[in-house]
């Protein structure tokens, strides 16, 4: 099983969702999340004195998938976050250990 | 030809004339006009005089709260941090309580009873003596507690004005004292000296008569160098200037800077004391200066820093309201637009320049909008005040620079002057005694907790629940 991250533009996040869903996963958490890698922020202006705001809002969409899911999971979401500029985000790959369901305590692939 | 109709119309036509005829000579019976008749005449045409001032002063009075709660209380709560929006609102809020409370029991009496030319004497401690009848010295067409009132909501917002300086970092305990105090010690006195009978800067009869319409000096020179004096004592904010601190809420501020120009016209036009041609007068004045303001102070950014903000366009439109204020009876429409204009510029240069070249953290501003404003308006007065719109010395008398008074402008200055030392001074003695006994300022890390939580336990957005 492995977890998937990644952390996109939030105006993508509809086209990563649909994105998902259409390779047949259909299990994730969204988190507002607020980040920069190279990219620069932006400037505001507070009583004629201008500030740069560094940490930008971001999308931190995590799911966990069966082994055989990976590509397709990351292809999709890379094609459907992709703009080509600097800003539109990352994906990592993690190896989980176990996956629990809560409801009626199912463990390890089927969990998923 | 002459048919049916024709001769029944001349028959009328030739009926009509006798009967007006038949009429005016018998005319009906009437009773003699009398004296009583006539004095209740007069009596019911005072009346509705009386009832239309009336009805306009409660309006204007309860516009002038609104000004305070939510206006000021919105203004202020979206500039400062989330952490500390309550702690923000609930400083204003506290000055609709105790200074109600405080007014009624003496602070009117010391502003407005017979005294010295100083302060009040005691006459209407307790409102002895404020009645419903007019009381002559002030408004001779409305009751007194009317006017009582009216006052009363100026009182209230005067000192929470000042908060804007120390925000995000005074004890609420130590708020509530320093506050109520002031309001007697230096709001009081000042109200009595521009305002009051016998007053020192009094228009009608003061030893350096001043004109100040609606409370130019009164209300926003006292407020704004005290908002300095506290800013100074009480120091920085933990993290300013090297911490961004950006509004949390500009749509709050944008609202209650909208609920500000609106009650506005109850603060100026109201301060004719009746609903006659002067309010109107004062209505417009105040209308057109926040207007040129805003574009004034949006310019003077947009120049500056490449985009006009909202909260530049905001302040702006404050700042020719503060600038208004003192002038808003006295000077005709298009003055009015000059003194806008004159107070975007100056007071957003007070704020971009002259408050980073001396660094003061005047966290939101009161000293750069209501301090310098009112003392540019009090001086434009001097300037604009004209007998054309309000004979404020007499029917044939100069009143202001431009009837050709010059000597004006140098009691303007010198009301100003009392206002700067009345407020520095007494400020500076509150603040050291109320700091010697209670303490001022939260601790550090109540300041970085935030005014809700450390001193009111709650929180102002629950975003969870």
């Amino acid at each position: 099983m492995l977890k998937i991250e990644a952390i996109i533009q939030p105006s993508k996040l509809d086209a990563v969702k649909d994105a998902l869903l259409e390779v047949g996963i259909e299990g994730m958490t969204i988190l507002e999340a607020r980040g920069h890698g190279r990219q620069k922020g932006h400037t505001e202006f507070y009583r004629g004195r201008e500030y740069t705001v560094d940490l930008l809002p971001k999308v931190k969409i995590e799911m966990v998938v069966l082994d055989e899911m990976k590509e397709k999971a990351v292809n999709a979401i890379g094609s459907a976050a992709r703009t080509g500029r600097i800003g539109d985000g990352k994906i990592f790959v993690s190896r989980v250990e176990e996956a629990i369901r809560i409801r009626n305590d199912e463990r390890g692939e089927t969990a998923l | 030809m002459f048919g049916v109709r024709f001769r029944f119309s001349l028959l009328s036509l030739l009926l009509l004339p006798s009967s007006l005829l038949s009429a005016q000579t018998s005319p009906p019976a009437q009773t003699a006009v009398t004296q009583a008749d006539v004095k209740s005449l007069q009596d019911a045409i005072h009346s509705a005089q009386m009832n239309a001032d009336n009805a306009w002063m409660l309006v204007s009075a309860a516009l002038v709260l609104l000004m305070t709660g939510p206006g000021l209380a919105l203004f202020y709560g979206g500039l400062v941090r989330r952490k500390n929006i309550l702690g923000t609102m609930m400083q204003s809020f506290a000055m609709m309580g105790l200074v109600t409370i405080l007014w009624a029991i003496v602070g009117y009496s010391l502003a407005f009873a017979h005294g010295t030319s100083f302060i009040g004497g005691f006459e209407h401690v307790f409102l002895r003596g404020v009645s419903l009848a007019p009381n002559t010295d002030y408004a001779a067409t409305i009751p007194e507690q009317t006017y009582m009132v009216y006052q009363l909501m100026f009182a209230i917002i005067t000192p929470a004005l000042i908060t804007g300086a120390f925000a995000e970092r005074m004890k609420f305990s130590a708020m509530a004292v320093f506050l109520s105090l002031w309001s007697l010690i230096v709001y009081s006195p000042m109200a009595h000296m521009v305002w009051g009978v016998g007053g020192l800067l009094n228009a009608n009869g003061g030893r350096i008569p001043s004109l100040d319409f609606a409370g130019g000096t009164v209300v926003h020179v006292t407020s704004g160098i005290s908002a300095l004096v506290t800013a100074i004592y009480l120091g920085k904010r933990i993290g300013y200037p090297q911490t961004n601190m950006p509004p949390h809420s500009m749509v709050l501020s944008f609202i209650g800077a909208c609920l500000l120009w609106v009650g506005w016209f109850g603060f100026n036009a109201g301060s004719a004391l009746g609903s006659g041609p002067l309010a109107t007068s004062a209505f417009v004045n105040t209308h057109f200066a926040a207007a040129t303001a805003a574009l004034g102070w949006t310019i003077a950014e947009w120049i500056h820093n490449g985009k006009p903000t909202a909260l530049g366009a905001i302040s702006g439109a404050v700042a020719g309201l503060v600038a208004i204020t003192p002038a808003s009876g006295f000077v005709q429409p298009f003055p009015a637009l000059l003194i806008g204009l004159a107070a975007g510029f100056f007071c957003s240069f007070m704020v971009f320049k002259v408050k980073s070249w001396f660094g003061y953290d005047d966290s939101l501003d009161a000293f750069g909008v209501h301090g310098a404003g009112g003392t540019l308006g009090a001086l434009l007065t001097g300037f604009f005040a004209t007998r054309l719109i309000n004979p404020a010395f007499g029917p044939g008398a100069a009143t202001g620079a431009v009837d050709g008074h010059w000597g004006q402008i140098l009691n303007q200055v010198a009301g100003v002057a009392i206002a700067w030392a009345l407020s520095a001074a007494g400020t500076l003695v509150l603040l050291f005694l109320v700091d010697k006994t209670i303490g001022l300022r939260v601790s550090a890390e109540d300041e970085s907790t935030g005014l809700d939580l450390s001193q009111h336990g709650e929180e102002g957005y629950d975003l969870n629940s």
